[in-house]
């Protein structure tokens, strides 16, 4: 099972705030996150990426982005 | 899936910094005033002189800067597709933060931008401003473990988001109307200054093409100083920071060939020495962008691409600016206004107020 983060509407810095505590406390090795910026789109993949985690390519959904990152 | 965008790498946000750093300082030269070639803050509060927000003959003039930086900001926004129009996240709470971040800016004489630029012009106030400003974003991290939000944005109509650009256009369109006279110090609706900061400016043109160049690339690699103050304290993320400190170290480097360098604490270009308030002025307007989540030209830049929220902190900003003239809260080069410290006080309140109190949790 794969967690789900919804952070579509929430400004700077609550998707990375949420992303991180999901990466941290989290169960899953499996994170979905959702957001609605292209900003929170980098900021989320950056921040993930400085955890040590692997992100894959954002993809399109709706009016924003799902991003797959997976815990190494 | 579109292009990697550059200008969000490192060296991308470093670049958009030395940009800045090496216009403002040329704007300076063209005619704006000393260390204030770029100031969000100082330039909104010209414009509410402008338009009669508030009645300081010195400092009017509507600054065409703030207008590019909006356009800019829209016109990158369209052409990458990252218009995105959306309202509803706390408005009035956007407002008042909006309104205090400015009058503890007009305490100090500068938003953070301009705290870079005075650093870089050998201001040694500005290093007692951009602690304050290092304090207030500190506070509002704290807030920000604690669950600190103002809630979700809800997608709006795209003209929704068209507000602010228009209102800039409106502005743009009764300048050319209505340009300054000579000697006058009203030309049709607008005031305009005949002395003091706000009579001196770069060309029209000048300044409106280096405003749409800057909103154009911060649009594109998120500049913005208070996330890059934030982001570190927060995250131990320094990506934005070294933009920010790129446009110290460029703009500095720029003052140098140009020979606008003067080391010193006395005597600095619209500025005072009352050190405890220059802290206390940057602290408040810190901790204010910190919980709206941007610094003043981060807010120009993301109402550009069509956050409706956005728009409304900044129009509390110039609804703020009026406020702090009128009732004597701004300082000026002989020192802080005659309430500027209860101002200081009760900005502070309200602004711990919001961070204690809105803490809902997202569900």
């Amino acid at each position: 099972m794969a967690e789900t983060v919804d952070a579509r509407g929430l400004s700077c810095p609550q998707p990375v705030i949420m992303t991180l505590d999901a990466i941290k406390n989290g169960q899953d090795r499996e994170i979905i996150v959702l957001v609605d910026t292209d900003t929170s789109k980098e900021n989320v993949a950056r921040a993930a990426e400085s955890q040590g985690c692997r992100v894959n390519e954002a993809i399109l959904e709706g009016e924003g982005y799902r991003i797959n990152i997976t815990k190494e | 899936m579109k292009g990697k965008n550059i200008f969000a790498t490192r060296w991308g946000v470093i670049g958009v910094g030395a940009f800045i750093g090496v216009l403002a300082p040329l704007l300076q030269k063209l005619g704006n005033p000393g260390n204030m070639g770029i100031c969000v803050a100082c330039f909104e509060r010209d414009i509410a002189g402008a338009v009669g927000l508030h009645r300081a003959a010195v400092v009017q003039y509507i600054r065409p800067e703030i207008i590019g930086f909006v356009l800019g900001a829209l016109i990158a926004a369209y052409i990458f597709k990252e218009y995105r129009p959306r309202v509803g996240s706390a408005p009035i709470v956007r407002f008042v933060l909006g309104v205090f971040a400015m009058i503890g800016a007009l305490v100090f004489l500068g938003c953070p931008w301009r705290a870079a630029l005075r650093l870089a012009g050998g201001d040694g106030n500005a290093i007692l401003g951009l602690m304050g400003l290092t304090f207030g974003i500190w506070i509002g991290t704290l807030f920000l473990k604690k669950g600190y939000n103002l809630g979700r944005t809800q997608p709006t109509h795209a003209a929704a988001g068209w507000m602010l650009p228009l209102i800039m256009v409106g502005f743009l369109v009764l300048m050319l109307i209505f340009p300054q006279a000579e000697g006058q110090d009203k030309s049709g609706v607008f005031f305009y200054s005949l002395k003091g900061p706000g009579a001196m400016h770069a060309p029209l043109l000048l300044s409106l093409i280096a405003g749409l160049g800057i909103g154009f690339l911060a649009q594109r690699s998120r500049f913005c100083t208070m996330g890059a103050i934030r982001d570190t304290v927060l995250f131990g993320q320094t990506h934005l920071l070294s933009g920010f400190i790129s446009l110290v170290v460029f703009a500095f480097l720029a003052n140098l060939v140009l020979g606008q360098f003067n080391a010193g604490f006395a005597g600095q270009p619209v500025a005072h020495t009352q050190h405890v308030w220059n802290f206390a002025g940057m602290a408040l307007a810190g901790l204010a962008f910190a919980l709206a989540g941007g610094c003043p030209g981060r807010q120009l830049f993301l109402a550009g691409e069509g956050d409706g929220d956005s728009a409304v902190f900044v129009m509390g900003m110039i609804v703020g600016a009026g406020f702090a003239h009128n009732f004597g809260l701004a300082s000026s080069p002989k020192g802080v206004g005659p309430y500027g410290v209860a101002a200081v006080v009760i900005g502070m309140l309200v602004c711990l107020f919001i961070g204690f109190t809105m803490r809902k949790k997202i569900a």
